[in-house]
This record gives C-alpha cells, sequence and structure tokens, in this order.
C-alpha cells in the first residue's frame, strides 16, 4: 500500500465517522496497511508500519496518532512469534491488531461508566474545548437521570473564524442533549471558577509524569481550579499514554505543539502560536482511563506495564 | 540460581559468569544508557546546576559536550567539609566545559538564572525519596521554590526497599574534626571536646522527599519518583 493510499484511507476514515477519535482512524489504516503488505520478513513489516506511522503523524500532529500507533506496533509484536512460517506469524499480528481495534473501540463507553458517578445532581461543571470523551461521559450522565449544567470556554485558536466553529461544536453537541450550556471567554475562567463544582477535560495524550497535553488554554484552568481547590478531573483512553516526560511547556516537543500544516510551511516557529500545553501532574486530581481511576502518580506505573 | 546438585568448580564458573554479567549490565551498560537519555533533556543555552561529585554527572556532562553540539555552562555547587565539587570542577574544565563554582550558601543567588538541576544520588529508597550527599535536599528545597526542574540519575542498583522519612534514622557519622577550619593560624572550633555544651555533627547523607524531584533517569528509562516500588516489583519479578 503506498503512502497516498494510507493517508486516504485515513482521511477517509476521518470523514466517514466524524465521532471516531483521530487515533484509532490512524490504528483501523494501520490496520489496512498491515493487511495489503507485500513484505517477506518481520523486521521489514515493522519497520514499514514504522514509517506508516510517521507519514500519519505528518498528517495529523496530535499526540495520540504517535502514541496510538505505537502502541499497536507493540501490542502485535508482543506475542511470541515461534512460526516460521511468515505467512502464519502475520496472521497472527493482524488478528492480535483487530484484538487491539476492538478493545480501542470499547474505551470511551468504559471511561463513561466509570467517570459519571462522580457527577452529582445539580453540579456545575467546567470544560474546555471540544472532547468527545468528555461528550461521552455527560451523555452517560444524562442516561442516569442527572441533572447538572455545564460552562464551556470559547477555546480561542487564532484564526477568528475556527472559533465559531469549535464553539458551534461543543455547544450545539450538549444543547442536543438537552444540557444547559454557558459559553464563557478563556479569559472568564477565573472569574467563574467560584460557581464551578468541577471542572472535567479531556486529553491529547498522558505524560509519563501523569501529567496532560491537551488544547492551549489547559494548564490556566488547571491552575485556577487548584487555587480555588475545585476537583481537576481529566478523561483519556489509554492509547493516548505516551513515553514522553516534558518538565516544563519548552520541553514538549516542537512536531505536538503545532499543526501538521504549519510544521511543513512555517520558516520561523517561533512566530507561530503553539496548539497544546503541558499541564503538571500536581495540579490534576483524577485521571478515568478505560484501564481504571487513576492518580496522576499511578500513570507512570501503568505506563511501565504497557509499554515494558 | 544455582542447584546444590551442581559441582563446585562448575557452580563457581557459574557464580563468577553471573556476577560478571551482572557487573557489565547494571553497573557498566547502565551508566552508558542513563547519560545518554540524559543528555536528551540538555538543552541548547542551558544552564545546569550540579552539586558535589557524582560519576553519573560527570559523564552524562562529558557525553553531552563532545557528542552534541548544544552550548550550554555548568553551575558547580561544593559544601564543607569535603569539598568534592572541585573534582568535579576539575574534570569538567578539562573536558572544555564553561563552569562556576560556588558554595551551597550561595545558591539563592545562582538559581533564578538556572534551567535545571541535576544530581546523583546513593540511593533511592522504596516511597520515592532519594538519599544523596548532605546538602542535595537543599538544594532540591531551594530549586522548588524558584520552580526549576531537579533531576537525578540513579542505576536501578541503587534502588532499596528500605523507607525513610526524615534524614536522622540510619545516617553515618563522619569525623568531626572535619568541620574545625584554621583561619590565620587559629581552629576556631579546635577545643570543642573539652567544652561540654558544644558538639560537632557531620553528617553524610540526608534524604530528600519525593516531592520536590521531577524526573529520576534510570537504565530502564525517565520516571517519576513514586515509580520506584514499581521498578523494585519488575526486578524481583525478573530474578525470579
Amino acid at each position: 500500500m503506498s503512502t497516498d493510499d494510507l493517508i486516504e484511507t485515513f482521511r477517509a476514515q476521518l470523514r466517514d465517522d466524524p465521532d471516531v477519535a483521530s487515533a484509532v482512524a490512524a490504528i483501523r489504516a494501520l490496520l489496512g496497511f498491515l493487511r495489503q503488505d507485500r513484505g517477506e520478513t518481520i523486521q521489514g513489516l515493522r519497520s514499514s508500519l514504522r514509517d506508516a506511522i510517521d507519514t500519519l503523524s505528518r498528517v495529523d500532529s496530535s499526540v495520540a496518532v504517535n502514541s496510538g500507533g505505537e502502541l499497536f506496533l507493540r501490542f502485535i509484536s508482543l506475542t511470541s512469534l515461534e512460526y516460521s512460517d511468515y505467512s502464519k506469524c502475520k496472521e497472527i499480528m493482524i488478528e492480535r491488531g483487530e484484538i487491539f481495534l476492538r478493545k480501542v473501540s470499547l474505551s470511551r463507553n468504559k471511561i463513561a461508566k466509570l467517570c459519571h458517578p462522580f457527577i452529582r445532581d445539580g453540579a456545575r461543571i467546567l470544560t474546555h474545548a471540544y472532547s468527545r470523551v468528555v461528550l461521552r461521559v455527560l451523555e452517560a450522565a444524562v442516561e442516569s437521570k442527572k441533572r447538572f449544567s455545564v460552562y464551556v470556554t470559547e477555546s480561542q485558536p487564532d484564526q477568528a473564524g475556527q472559533v465559531f466553529i469549535n464553539l458551534q461544536k461543543m455547544a450545539k453537541a450538549l444543547r442536543k442533549l438537552n444540557i444547559p450550556v454557558t459559553v464563557i471567554l478563556d479569559a472568564a475562567v477565573g472569574y467563574i471558577m467560584e460557581k464551578v463544582d468541577l471542572v472535567l477535560v479531556g486529553a491529547e495524550g498522558v505524560v509519563e509524569s501523569g501529567g496532560i497535553i491537551n488544547k492551549i488554554g489547559t494548564n490556566q484552568i488547571a491552575v485556577c481550579a487548584k487555587a480555588q481547590n475545585k476537583p481537576f478531573y481529566v478523561v483519556a483512553e489509554s492509547f493516548k499514554f505516551v513515553r514522553l516526560f516534558p518538565l516544563n511547556q519548552q520541553d514538549v516537543p516542537d512536531k505536538f505543539k503545532y499543526k501538521a500544516d504549519t510544521l511543513k510551511t512555517s520558516q520561523n516557529l517561533t512566530e507561530e502560536h503553539p496548539w497544546i500545553d503541558y499541564t503538571s501532574p500536581s495540579l490534576i486530581t483524577l485521571l478515568f482511563t478505560d484501564l481504571g481511576v487513576l492518580t496522576p502518580s499511578a500513570v507512570s506505573d501503568e505506563l511501565i506495564k504497557l509499554y515494558l | 540460581m544455582l542447584f546444590v546438585t551442581v559441582p563446585s568448580p562448575q557452580a563457581k564458573e557459574k557464580l563468577q559468569a553471573t556476577i560478571d554479567n551482572y557487573l557489565r549490565e547494571k553497573i557498566v551498560l547502565a551508566a552508558e544508557a542513563i547519560s545518554k537519555s540524559a543528555f536528551e533533556k540538555i538543552n541548547d543555552n542551558d544552564v545546569i546546576l550540579v552539586y558535589g561529585c557524582s560519576s553519573l554527572v560527570n559523564r552524562t556532562l562529558c557525553d553531552a559536550h563532545t557528542q552534541t553540539d548544544r552550548t550550554f555552562r555548568v553551575i558547580v555547587v561544593d559544601s564543607r567539609p569535603r569539598l568534592e565539587g572541585r573534582e568535579t570542577l576539575r574534570r569538567l574544565v578539562r573536558h572544555g566545559i564553561h563552569c562556576t563554582y560556588v558554595m551551597i550558601n550561595a545558591i539563592s543567588y545562582v538559581l533564578p538564572e538556572v534551567s535545571k538541576v541535576l544530581l546523583g544520588a546513593h540511593a533511592l529508597l522504596a516511597n520515592g525519596s532519594v538519599m544523596s550527599r548532605v546538602g542535595t535536599s537543599q538544594i532540591a528545597l531551594v530549586s522548588k521554590a524558584y520552580n526549576v526542574p531537579v533531576l537525578v540519575c540513579c542505576e536501578t542498583y541503587k534502588f532499596c526497599e528500605r523507607v525513610q522519612t526524615d534524614s536522622f534514622v540510619s545516617n553515618e557519622l563522619d569525623d568531626p574534626d572535619d568541620l574545625i577550619v584554621q583561619r590565620k593560624g587559629q581552629a576556631q572550633l579546635g577545643g570543642w571536646a573539652e567544652n561540654n555544651s558544644l558538639r560537632l555533627l557531620n553528617l553524610v547523607y540526608d534524604v530528600t522527599p519525593p516531592d520536590l524531584v521531577d524526573l529520576v533517569i534510570t537504565d530502564l528509562g525517565m520516571i517519576p519518583c513514586t515509580s520506584v516500588p514499581v521498578v523494585l516489583r519488575v526486578k524481583n519479578v525478573d530474578q525470579q
């Protein structure tokens, strides 16, 4: 399968199912790539899968695509591939790939089940940007007959046009569920924090220290929440766990900070606005993942189990 | 594991081989692995603070200087009575690294310009505390106050299953006479033994709590301080 076909499959997945996480679409594309691979050796297969993951990261530079691809590769090669017959090995790898995909598709529902009991009746929730996992959690809370209201930040990037689309997405989706929504300015987070009972955000990536990488503005919200003693909850699937360990904002690699197109075309990255920021684990109360409810310090334990 | 039925000379050979292997993997190669991951954290135009003399830290800095083209400078902090920082200074300057030398009293003065602190450790305790040369916890504390990230380099063989919550329990006492200093021909504390109400305390180690340390670099990768028990668990499973 050529790189263009791979990119086209990936894009098609995102188009056909707008609700799917970009990492899941990437994994589906990689599984298709694996099926059609014409190589004859395991090493060759692994290196072409690595190249495929790189290609996809260049299309969509989010942390999740990178980590999801890496975990997919590790999961399928973790079996004892002792068969001397290459095609048998490949069959096993494809089978494992499908198991991984199935597990990953169920993760959002698992998280929703774990998280919705933390939303009490009459709660006021603050959330940031558009997160499909948070949406699923709030849906689950509505299904269990809870009444609550939500504040959503505008989550401004710099292009004003995008703002409108972004703000419409989350607010629209919530209104469809009949949840009372208020859209607030990013600058109004400090003002609204005293009214809020809990903060619930998604994550683009979860790093080794237990901190998260998410849409820019998340760090500010976390700092305000800590200052006013409000719980700060993060919901993220386990394929977003990545083996990065940023010490501060500067330490996050540039390839995640900016969109893929910007990275390709921009002359001077210091003039571009970053799209993500890093929230340190000391500001996070709990992380809800399909591996269970974790404290930030437990994330490293889970990562060691996943990657070793 | 050696069985009792294995004859003596063979058992000896096997034991020797295992020891050599352990030495090579866990000590020599581990140092290389740690130095490689640690110098990824060193960026261009960094100002790195180091304390005392740690072979791992020295090796990391020297490797980073020779193997990458990043420019950085080092501030070596030293303290009495051991003055181990002088050895670090000697080694780094010989490699051509730009160094500054200060005593530990001056750390609040230099910390605003430091980008990260790199420390060695004598042991990592099961609750994530770092046991290191006396003065280390002071540096970690002041660095936290200035928001400077603290990185500890430590091989996995130094992880131990003991837990200590303060620095007095099972510490070592060094010769109190080392604290006596000669100034202008007069030893200020010279007659301390005769004075009933005076005692000199020369501690060797201290314990840094895990919330002051941002990152531990080991041969298994970069982990937060709180993951030490997980590594110990994995190690125990390996050995069985």
